[in-house]
């Protein structure tokens, strides 16, 4: 008897514990996910001169808020998801910083009826942060693994608009040309003559140029009405180096 | 042997092996890292010197009487050591860029310097202990240390134009166990048999050793990683020399296309092209073009702009790389090219292995292909060139990083421009190529160079011989002898203007001609051009908040950037992704310094507490205070010269392997020498006043008549220059033998047991020493080192203990 009512109590504690952990770790998730977003924009309003404007688009804000990046992560990583910096996630590669990825999506100027084109699907954040925003999202990755994963994670979490497809993303996706917005994560020597030609006039394309650790400077290709490309190279930080004596 | 005698031939054997270790590490671990890195953690492992003089000071009773024992057993450990610690460190996931936020990378870091120590504290061990069993035979020993040592950094150089780094280590383990086994002989070790058949046993397994296991493992961050991560790629072919690990990959399914600084508006397609990875970094390409046809890609790039300017017959190309600069050459019908390029194996697969694939573009009619280095072929040219093109932009990774700060280049001196100016027609170019970076730096400081070669060439208006266009990637900068005329800048207009280039300089231009395509927050460039060719430029170099002022032969450090009035400021932005605008490298160095200082500090004090609680001994009769300063400043003077002179010669010598082989080797066999010669003379004070005094008086004779020398003796063939420099070296280097022996003799007969102390603060020193004379150098130049070495020389003569 007292055995069956101890085994009775651990049963209804562990019963109780299966149902409070992923409670208490989603909410867990959530405040660092809350965390992260102030951290943004606060660093957006400490750079705003360099980036032209005190606070970002609130719907990008919101994407922001809303994916949970710990499930694009190795889940070896799930704790540190939510760190304002770049995390490995294996096969060389790495989920950006979030700052950086706020910034980027701010700067590609998405709106709901976009279609938008993403180089370097990698662990599929910056896509599943595109597909709040955009009407569709094609992603392409080349490296096999990394694509299968984040398809698998992408779909898990319900994003019925994101499309991975494994391969070369030099040429674009032609068949779903042309794009209100690419981004380029994938490393590359200089931009494809095909991606400026698969981009909508109007449109942007952005580029993050560094290392894989360190974004030094972000290259946002603006494609006007005329089909003139130009580029604007922007330092997302707070620093002037020809002014000011030290 | 009679049995007081020290065992020279082990003893020299391992100190070959430990300085070839110590060059065959910095090899491994700039393939399987950075160099900056390479250099810290090799930096901090050989203070495993120090730490074995801090052993042996405590352990001194107790591994004494079992000299023969633990000496031939710390020759094994150092050969175990050498190929075990390192392939545990290869199983260490240090990422050097996560160190800023995950604190996990500093414990693996920690643990890569001890393990890589290991090996060093070993090796040290041993010849400690034999400088203590033989207090009054410290000369000889030494100079067996220094000649060993001499003959392993020549050694190794040449095993590494033999062997892949990885086969050589095992030779270095060997020769850890082979100094074991002879060790036994020369100390005819009661258990010889037991010791050979141990010896042995090691040197068989090693022979059984797969190699492949010792392959440096490449950071899954350099370039050639993740290369190898497309589908299809593969390595297709590997050489290695001392200049670095050259891994040839072909990709076909994804084509590389690699084309670095292309125009926006090119549509022309990039050819089919092999990559070429040096030290898994560093990406050129071999394009395809069994065809010799036209490569119109390459006219998209910055660096065609001269060909768009004038006519164009007589090229050369410094840095020849995968043959791009020459095929662009050959794009124009230049009837005459030569093209220069250090690396003997980039030559080679371009010019035999892959002849066909690149469509024999070095057997083409005018190609000249010069293995060499650019400033020494250009002092034994006397050709005119209507163009010089520095054709090879480095890795942009490394370069992005500011991870070059403490490499010293000559390619980019004012010095070195000047002798490119002299070498051009009257209207001939200089073009330079190189990334761009924000906030701006590289063009700038290049940009600042060019004028003040320029004014140093007699030119009084150096805005009118200058252009500057830039790509949103790369920018180039032009420099001609003449002034620019008004049809070539009406041409250079048409060229940036159908490619999306910006006009940063040029002579009249106006400020709305700025900033037009590749558009940023100001129109930088053109406000800093303005800035450095106007009265105020000093001023601006001054207050700019990267280090832009032009780079010397004196001060070769083209690639630091670094300015201490901004840490702060780039600190306090770390949050926000500011930490891109630390250039790391010069940072690298003030850490390894950090790093070694304190370590350095304990295992100098560590030794105190025992020999303070020694009653054993009676008490010493120099003074502790002398003794660390005596040694101190030896080892940090001896170090000072020595990496001075090697960039002196490496100007003389022209190649930075023959500068480091023979001054390395000639200045450690020299001082062998003067160490053997010590041991012949007479006890007293007079014979370190004598040897200082040798030093300080060749030390200043050079400081004033290596320069003219050079420039009189610089048109000789290499194989003249070589025994040249070893004469030149031999003197000093002899004295500079002296200093330790005699010190080492002085506690031999005042205090026996300060010996592994005094061998442990000079170990320290020399790791020191090395990190100083960089810093030293950054700031104030060679010849400022070599004068603080000789003063320091003078303050050793005057604590001598």
């Amino acid at each position: 008897m007292k055995f069956r009512s101890v085994l009775n109590t651990i049963l209804v504690c562990m019963a109780c514990l299966a149902v409070a952990v992923p409670a208490l770790a989603a909410d867990t998730y959530r405040a660092a996910r809350m965390a992260m977003v102030k951290e943004i924009e606060d660093d957006v309003r400490r750079t705003s001169l360099a980036l032209d404007k005190e606070s970002l688009d609130p719907a990008v804000m919101a994407a922001m808020a809303s994916v949970p990046r710990h499930r694009l992560v190795p889940a070896k990583m799930r704790d540190d998801a939510y760190e304002n910096r770049p995390l490995p996630i294996g096969h060389g590669q790495t989920i950006s910083q979030p700052y950086v990825v706020a910034v980027m999506t701010d700067l590609m100027k998405i709106t709901p009826d976009s279609t938008v084109l993403e180089i370097g699907t990698g662990s599929g954040y910056q896509a599943a942060i595109l597909g709040k925003l955009a009407a569709q999202v094609y992603t392409i990755e080349i490296i096999e693994p990394l694509a299968t994963l984040a398809r698998e994670n992408l779909q898990a979490l319900g994003y019925e608009n994101i499309e991975v497809r494994i391969g070369d993303g030099y040429y674009g996706w032609e068949e779903h040309a042309p794009f209100d917005a690419i981004v380029v994560t994938a490393a590359a020597s200089h931009i494809p003559p095909p991606l400026i030609e698969q981009l909508r006039p109007g449109g942007y394309m952005i580029i993050p140029v560094g290392s894989r650790f360190m974004v030094q400077q972000l290259v946002l290709v603006e494609k006007d009405n005329n089909s003139t490309v130009t580029t604007r190279q922007i330092l997302p930080v707070r620093f002037v180096p020809l002014t000011g004596s030290h | 042997m009679p049995a007081g005698r020290p065992p020279f031939l082990s003893v020299a054997l391992v100190s070959t092996a430990a300085l070839a270790y110590e060059i065959l590490l910095m090899r491994l671990f700039s393939i399987s890292q950075w160099h900056h890195f390479a250099w810290m953690i090799i930096s901090l492992a050989l203070l495993g010197y120090g730490a074995s003089g801090t052993f042996i000071s405590l352990a001194r009773r107790g591994l004494l009487p079992r000299f023969n024992t633990v000496y031939p057993l710390n020759l094994g450990l150092f050969g175990i050591a050498a190929i075990g610690c390192y392939s545990l460190a290869q199983q260490i996931p240090f990422n050097a860029e996560e160190i800023l936020w995950d604190w996990h990378q500093s414990l693996y870091l920690l643990a890569v310097y001890l393990l890589h120590a290991l090996p060093f504290f070993f090796a040290a061990n041993a010849i400690a202990l034999t400088l203590t069993r033989f207090p009054h035979a410290v000369s000889l020993t030494y100079a067996a240390d220094l000649t060993g040592a001499g003959l392993g950094s020549a050694m190794i150089i040449a095993l590494l134009f033999l062997l892949l780094p990885q086969t050589a280590l095992k030779a270095i383990a060997l020769a850890g166990l082979l100094a074991m086994l002879i060790a036994a002989a020369e100390l005819r070790l009661a258990r010889r048999r037991a010791w050979q058949v141990t010896a042995l046993s090691g040197i068989a397994l090693l022979m059984v050793l797969p190699t492949q296991w010792l392959e440096p493992q490449i950071s899954p961050y350099k370039g050639l990683s993740q290369a190898l991560r497309v589908t299809g790629t593969e390595i297709i072919d590997t050489r290695s020399s001392p200049l670095g690990l050259v891994s040839v990959i072909a990709s076909p399914v994804i084509p590389l296309r690699h084309a670095p600084g292309l125009s926006l508006m090119s549509r022309t397609p990039i050819p089919e092209q092999i990559g070429i990875f040096t030290d898994g970094d560093a990406l050129t390409t071999i394009d395809r073009n069994p065809g010799q046809a036209r490569l119109d890609y390459l006219d998209m790039q910055t660096s065609a702009l001269p060909y768009y300017l004038s006519t164009i017959d007589q090229v050369l190309v410094l840095g020849a790389g995968g043959g791009h600069a020459v095929q662009q050459a050959h794009n124009h019908a230049a009837p005459h090219i030569d093209a220069v390029e250090l690396n003997a194996q980039l030559v080679e697969l371009v010019a035999t292995d892959y002849a066909a694939y690149a469509g024999h573009l070095y057997e083409r009619q005018g190609i000249h292909i010069h293995t060499g280095e650019a400033r020494g072929f250009l002092t034994r040219s006397t050709r005119q060139y209507d163009l010089i093109q520095l054709g090879q932009l480095d890795a942009w990774s490394a370069s992005g990083a500011g991870l070059y700060a403490s490499n010293e280049s000559y390619i980019y001196t004012v010095e070195a421009l000047q002798t490119y100016l002299q070498h051009l027609t009257a209207d001939g170019y200089l073009v330079l190529s190189r990334w761009i970076r924000l906030p701006p730096r590289d063009n700038l400081k290049l940009l600042a160079t060019a004028i003040q070669a320029l004014r140093a060439s007699g030119i009084a208006e150096p805005g009118r011989h200058l252009v500057l266009v830039r790509g949103w990637q790369t920018a180039t900068l032009l420099v001609k002898r003449s002034p620019l005329t008004a049809v070539e800048i009406t041409r250079l207009k048409s060229f940036s203007q159908s490619r999306s280039f910006d006009l940063a300089w040029f002579p009249g231009m106006q400020p709305d001609e700025a900033n037009r395509f590749n558009i940023l927050a100001q129109p930088y460039y053109f406000q800093a051009a303005q800035a450095l060719l106007g009265d105020d430029s000093d001023r601006f170099i001054n207050d700019y908040k990267f280090n832009i002022s032009p780079a010397t032969d004196n001060r070769p450090y083209y690639f630091n950037f670094f300015r201490w009035g901004v840490l702060a400021e780039i600190l306090s932005l770390r949050g926000q992704g500011g930490m891109p605008l630390l250039d790391a490298g010069y940072l690298v160095l003030v850490a390894t310094l950090l790093q070694a200082v304190v370590i350095s500090l304990l295992l100098i004090v560590l030794p105190l507490l025992g020999l303070g609680r020694d009653t054993s001994t009676s008490r010493p009769a120099v003074s502790h205070s002398r003794t660390v300063l005596y040694f101190f400043t030896i080892g940090i003077a001896f170090l000072f010269i020595e990496i001075a002179f090697i960039q002196r010669f490496i100007l003389f010598l022209h190649h930075p392997l023959y500068a480091v082989s023979v001054v390395l080797t000639a200045f450690l066999l020299f001082a062998g020498l003067g160490s053997a010669w010590t041991s012949r003379q007479p006890a007293g004070n007079r014979r370190i006043v004598l040897a200082v005094s040798g030093i300080a008086l060749l030390g200043t004779l050079y400081l004033v008549v290596l320069g003219p020398l050079f420039d009189l003796l610089m048109p000789l063939h290499i194989s003249l220059r070589i025994p040249v420099s070893i004469l030149l070296i031999a003197p000093l280097a002899f004295c500079m033998g002296m200093p330790f022996p005699l010190g080492l003799m002085r506690l031999a007969d005042a205090g026996p047991q300060l010996t592994p102390w005094a061998w442990g603060i000079n170990g320290c020193a020399s790791v020191l020493s090395a990190v100083l004379a960089a810093l030293l150098a950054i700031q104030f130049g060679f010849m400022t080192v070599i004068v603080v070495a000789l003063l320091l020389y003078i303050f050793a003569a005057v604590v001598f203990p």
